[in-house]
């Protein structure tokens, strides 16, 4: 059986490599952009310098030869499901048995003026990173546009190398959608300490360009006009399905996947940030473009395809990020306007860098969610507590357990219990410190 | 601003203290010259006098050097041709070979008599002082940054980006076949080492190829960049040349052994020797630098301990240590250093003076074989290698001081620890078949053990192993190859804490459940070259026997998916491959 697979990223490459240890089926992975797959939540290190490419590669290049994973670097054009064919750009085409559809997203972009000028980019792909570095050259100012975390990532990117940049963010605080009021001040403290030039409640309207059609200046909905050479558009990603427009395979936003994340053709699945699911679980998103769901659909469906269907069930919600300095971790829900049954603990560090929130129900009592900045936490214990549905207090009181920070580190453990404390008019002890022991045992038991 | 002008004071200390060496100049006078031997003494003065030597001044130690070694060589011919008198031993009157070289190196200490032997305090401030205030001017404005993980630009920089393989092969290969040759004349032109050391290398060489070509068929993640960065290939030569002459012509380092040697009288009341200079520069650098790691890192604690802890062991214990005990004349002792790495603990001139200085000697005989024998393994098994290799060793604290700036050089590649595994191993088998044969030849008085020599194999070892690995390679490679080539490719003490860390230890590093994005920080930061990344992604915890428990993977890494951890149960089933990939529970259990 062959078993081709468009897009080399985290979900395609996760896929072909467990349909590897399940099958000795003929595999074929394409790609347009790279060679090899490489990790893309590396690439601002490459821009700062920090690794070069080949260090963002997950696998040696000769393993792919080794565990008989062919590579192909081309477009797909087209696929035609009835004879089970697909065309590349330069007009060959390739057969296949079953098709993994892992193509990913592309940049949004909505319209304004001036959005197609030289310097005016995303940032997503390889070729996306290889273009900033060519406009970096005499820059004297960057303007992001969108209060996200690749545009962030974007502004750690020209900061690192001591290139001004202002960001405009429509939102009151950066990323409040998604962050709750005070982890959002946060993050818009530390980028001001950072020198970054963050207008809040500023939009883009226009991007006005020189003669030879390079970007010059920026127009914001304030009237405001800021001088800049490049414009980063970063304002979410959409699955990049263009060339699925005109075939039989279904789609919505993305590619639409029932929960076995097959397509309405049959042989064809999708997986990653391009699959849209038909129902997804409950508060979960229909598409989910991160790392983690991208890497926990493809292992779904080499399972699938080996003969042993599984639904896909990309449990308990959790991500990460880094705001300039600043680490966030997140396990299960934190909601940035919770409803009112949803209760929290929260401690902040004086310094303003660290956080704890602990998200719980006001009836039940227990857990939701945990968010946390600048400080780490266990994966493993947090998804526990919340899969059993812990009690708040028990939770406080085995804080320790979670504390994921390096050896040495000071622990806020005991900060958080004692604001419960006199949140509730309680007197809660918390009964473990942190330590590897204990938790092998509670993660057992 | 301040920044710069510390660069500068630091590059103008460095240009004094290499132009230095040719800034004093020599005269031999009776007073300077340093035999106590009086027929020895009247036979050398007859013949300096007669080749005209007596009070003429040599702008440099070559000339005197010449100069003086053929006078040697003429008292030598004229004693040893004349019958030794009556009730006299042979060697108190002929002069030995080994004596020879002695009179040569004392001599030239006490003839000096330019500017630098006029003015060393001075000396030492234009350099040693200007090059710390440089440093410390450079690297204090870092406090005030915001703290965080940055290594911006690293890759960019000249001094800190590698070399293309290609360099990099033909400066390792360089390297190792001038040792050889120059090991054959060191071993008084004798081939047998040089060339079994040689056909070893053949066969891993060919181990590692051979097998390479069965599995993995071409194409390496290199670790190689699209340019070299030639100001690290300088800094390099600079290093490896500094150690040549230190190890191997340490004559002409004379100018900076008479800079140091007021500090070594204050200290030990005893004139400075090369390895007095040499450990007081390597205290220097582990404390500046050590500044800079403290600056670099102050946000984790873990690392701004462990930096004081090598500062301090570095410090006191290796450096201040030993000379205050010969002030107090008792044998020169550095307690933390432990047999395999401090090779000739078990040679006969140690033990001797060690039985000879009384209870103090006993107890560090008895100290040593302990730490070696109960201390590594039992530290090990509670806090992994760590507690050596990056809190207590001095070749760790030069890693994790100066070297800290070219860690990412490592090679991360599945063939670099082929190579690894076969030498690190080789040296310790070494270091142990060399100890057994100088014991045998201590208890029995037998220098043959089957057909070999064990003086032969033991000067070849300090010679092979103890300066051209852990010396030349093993520093000078810092902007080559990164900075722990010698714990990572050489160190036999490293090879048995890491043989204990891999099979009996509570220590691993664990992954923090499906956390992990792939992005490559922690592999690319490892100065063990340990590809961590491989075992992140897959959520397996990290249980490898080079680890030396840095825990910079940690700290770089941006997800918070490493934590350097020590527990007793569990440590054999959470290293296991895939064990956490997040599909829910219970659905699927994973591969079976
Ligand atoms: C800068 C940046 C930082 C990020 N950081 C994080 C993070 O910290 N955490 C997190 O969870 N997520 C992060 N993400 C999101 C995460 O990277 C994506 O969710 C993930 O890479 C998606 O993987 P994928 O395999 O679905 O698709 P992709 O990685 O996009 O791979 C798809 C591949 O298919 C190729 N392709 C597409 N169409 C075709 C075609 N027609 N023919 C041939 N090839 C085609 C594409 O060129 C691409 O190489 C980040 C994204 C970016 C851009
Ligand atoms: S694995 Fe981590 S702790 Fe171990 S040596 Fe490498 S960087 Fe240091
Ligand atoms: S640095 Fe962290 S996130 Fe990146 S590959 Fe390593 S463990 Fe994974």
């Amino acid at each position: 059986m062959h078993i081709i697979i468009i897009g080399n990223g985290i979900a395609g490459i996760t896929a072909a490599r467990h349909i590897r240890k399940l099958s000795d089926h003929r595999i074929t992975v394409i790609s347009g952009e790279t060679d090899h797959f490489y990790s893309r939540t590396a690439l601002m290190y490459i821009y700062m310098g920090h690794m070069r490419y080949e260090d963002t590669k997950p696998y040696e290049d000769w393993f792919w030869e080794k565990n008989r994973i062919e590579l192909l670097r081309a477009y797909v054009e087209k696929v035609e499901t009835a004879t089970k064919k697909l065309t590349f750009d330069d007009g060959k085409e390739m057969a296949y048995d079953k098709l993994i559809i892992a193509c990913g997203s592309k940049p949004n972009k909505f319209g304004w003026p001036g959005q197609e000028l030289d310097g005016v980019q995303g940032l997503y792909s390889f070729q996306d990173l290889e273009g900033m570095e060519y406009y970096s050259e005499d820059l004297q100012r960057a303007v992001i546009v969108g209060g996200g975390l690749i545009g962030l990532e974007m502004a750690e990117m020209f900061h690192s190398r001591h290139i001004p940049v202002t960001m405009l963010v429509r939102e009151t605080s950066f990323w409040n959608r998604v962050m709750p009021a005070e982890e959002s001040a946060m993050i818009n403290r530390h980028m001001r300490e950072h020198g970054i030039d963050l207008r809040l409640e500023t939009e883009l309207k226009e991007i006005w360009g020189e003669k030879g059609g390079r970007a010059k200046m920026v127009l914001t909905n304030k009237g405001e006009k800021i001088a800049c050479q490049f414009v980063g558009l970063t304002v979410g990603v959409s699955p990049n399905i263009e060339f699925l427009r005109f075939g039989d395979i279904e789609l919505g936003r993305g590619v639409l996947v029932d929960e076995y994340l097959k397509t309405n053709v049959p042989d064809v699945y999708a997986i990653g940030d391009c699959a849209e699911l038909r129902a997804p679980k409950p508060g979960r998103r229909p598409i989910e473009a991160v790392w983690y769901t991208g890497r926990m659909m493809g292992e779904t469906v080499a399972h699938t395809i080996c003969g042993k269907p599984t639904k896909y069930d990309p449990g308990i919600w959790f991500n990460s990020a880094k705001f300039l300095d600043i680490e966030y971790q997140v396990y299960g829900t934190v909601l940035a306007s919770p409803p009112e049954n949803h209760l929290s603990v929260y401690w902040e560090h004086p310094d303003g860098r660290n956080s704890i929130r602990i998200v719980y129900e006001r009836d039940g009592g227990h857990v939701i969610g945990f968010n946390l900045m600048g400080v780490r936490y266990r994966h493993e214990v947090c998804e526990k507590w919340l899969r059993e549905k812990n009690h708040v207090e028990e939770v406080l009181q085995n804080l320790g357990l979670a504390n994921f920070d390096p050896e040495f580190y000071k622990e806020y453990d005991e900060e958080v219990v004692k604001i419960y404390n006199r949140q509730t008019g309680k007197d809660l002890q918390l009964k473990r410190k942190r330590g590897l022991a204990g938790v092998l045992q509670f993660l057992k038991g | 601003m301040l920044q710069k002008t510390g660069l500068g004071l630091f590059l103008l200390a460095l240009l004094i203290f290499t132009l230095m060496l040719g800034m004093d100049s020599y005269v031999l006078t009776p007073e300077s010259l340093a035999v106590d031997n009086g027929f020895h003494r009247k036979e050398i003065l007859a013949q300096a006098e007669k080749a005209g030597m007596m009070g003429k001044e040599y702008s440099s130690t070559f000339g005197f050097c010449a100069g003086f070694m053929q006078v040697l060589k003429d008292a030598q011919a004229s004693l040893n041709g004349q019958p030794v008198p009556e009730g006299m031993g042979e060697w108190d009157f002929k002069i030995g070979d080994w004596k020879k070289k002695e009179y040569a190196s004392a001599t030239l200490l006490k003839s000096g008599a330019g500017s630098v032997s006029q003015h060393p305090v001075l000396f030492f401030f234009l350099t040693f002082g200007l090059a710390i205030l440089g440093g410390l001017l450079y690297i204090l404005p870092k406090f005030q940054t915001v703290p965080g993980i940055k290594n911006d630009r690293i890759y960019h920089r000249p001094l800190t980006r590698g070399l293309k393989v290609g360099v990099r092969g033909f400066f390792l290969g360089a390297v190792f076949l001038s040792v050889l040759v120059y090991g054959f004349f060191y071993q008084n032109g004798d081939l047998f080492w040089p060339l079994v050391t040689a056909v070893m290398a053949a066969v891993i060489v060919g181990l590692v190829l051979f097998y390479q070509k069965q599995k993995e068929l071409h194409g390496d993640r290199s670790a190689s960049p699209k340019v070299t960065g030639w100001l690290g290939v300088f800094a390099g030569l600079y290093l490896i040349g500094f150690y040549v002459l230190l190890y191997w012509l340490p004559q002409h380092v004379a100018p900076w052994v008479t800079m140091v040697s007021p500090i070594s009288e204050a200290l030990s009341g005893q004139p400075a020797s090369r390895w007095f200079l040499y450990g007081l520069l390597y205290t220097f650098i582990v404390l500046v630098m050590g500044v800079r790691m403290i600056a670099k890192y102050r946000h984790n604690r873990y690392q701004v301990l462990r930096t004081f802890s090598v500062m301090f062991f570095q410090a006191c214990i290796a450096f201040l240590l030993p000379e205050i005990l010969v002030r107090l004349n008792q044998p020169y002792y550095d307690f933390k250093n432990i047999w395999p790495l401090n090779y000739s603990f078990f040679f006969d001139w140690n033990l001797d003076n060690l039985l000879a200085s009384g209870g103090l000697g006993i107890f560090m005989l008895v100290w040593g074989i302990v730490l070696t024998v109960v201390g590594v393994p039992v530290i090990t098994y509670f806090f992994g290698k760590r507690w050596y290799c990056s809190w207590v060793c001095g070749c760790g604290g030069l890693a994790e001081t100066m070297g800290d700036p070219f860690r990412q050089l490592s090679d991360k590649s599945l063939k670099a620890w082929r190579f690894e595994r076969w030498t690190i191993h080789g040296v310790l088998a070494f270091a142990v078949v060399m100890t057994a044969m100088v014991l045998y030849t201590y208890f029995s008085g037998n220098a043959k053990v089957l057909f070999l020599d064990s003086y032969s194999i033991r000067s070849w070892y300090g010679f092979f192993v103890g300066s051209a690995f852990a010396g030349i390679v093993g520093t000078g490679f810092y902007p080559l190859m990164g900075n722990r080539m010698w714990c990572r490719f050489g160190c036999p003490l490293a090879a048995y804490l890491g043989l204990v860390q891999r099979f009996k230890s509570r220590f691993r590093i664990t992954v923090n459940g499906g956390q992990c994005i792939s992005c490559g920080n922690c592999s690319t930061y490892c100065e063990m070259g340990i590809d961590v990344r491989h075992y992140a992604q897959r959520g397996q915890d990290v249980l490898r026997s080079s680890c030396v428990g840095c825990g910079v993977c940690a700290a770089v890494c941006p997800r918070g998916v490493l934590r350097l951890e020590n527990a007793g149960s569990d440590v054999g089933s959470r290293a296991e491959e895939l064990k956490v990939i997040h599909i829910s529970e219970g659905e699927v259990k994973l591969l079976d």
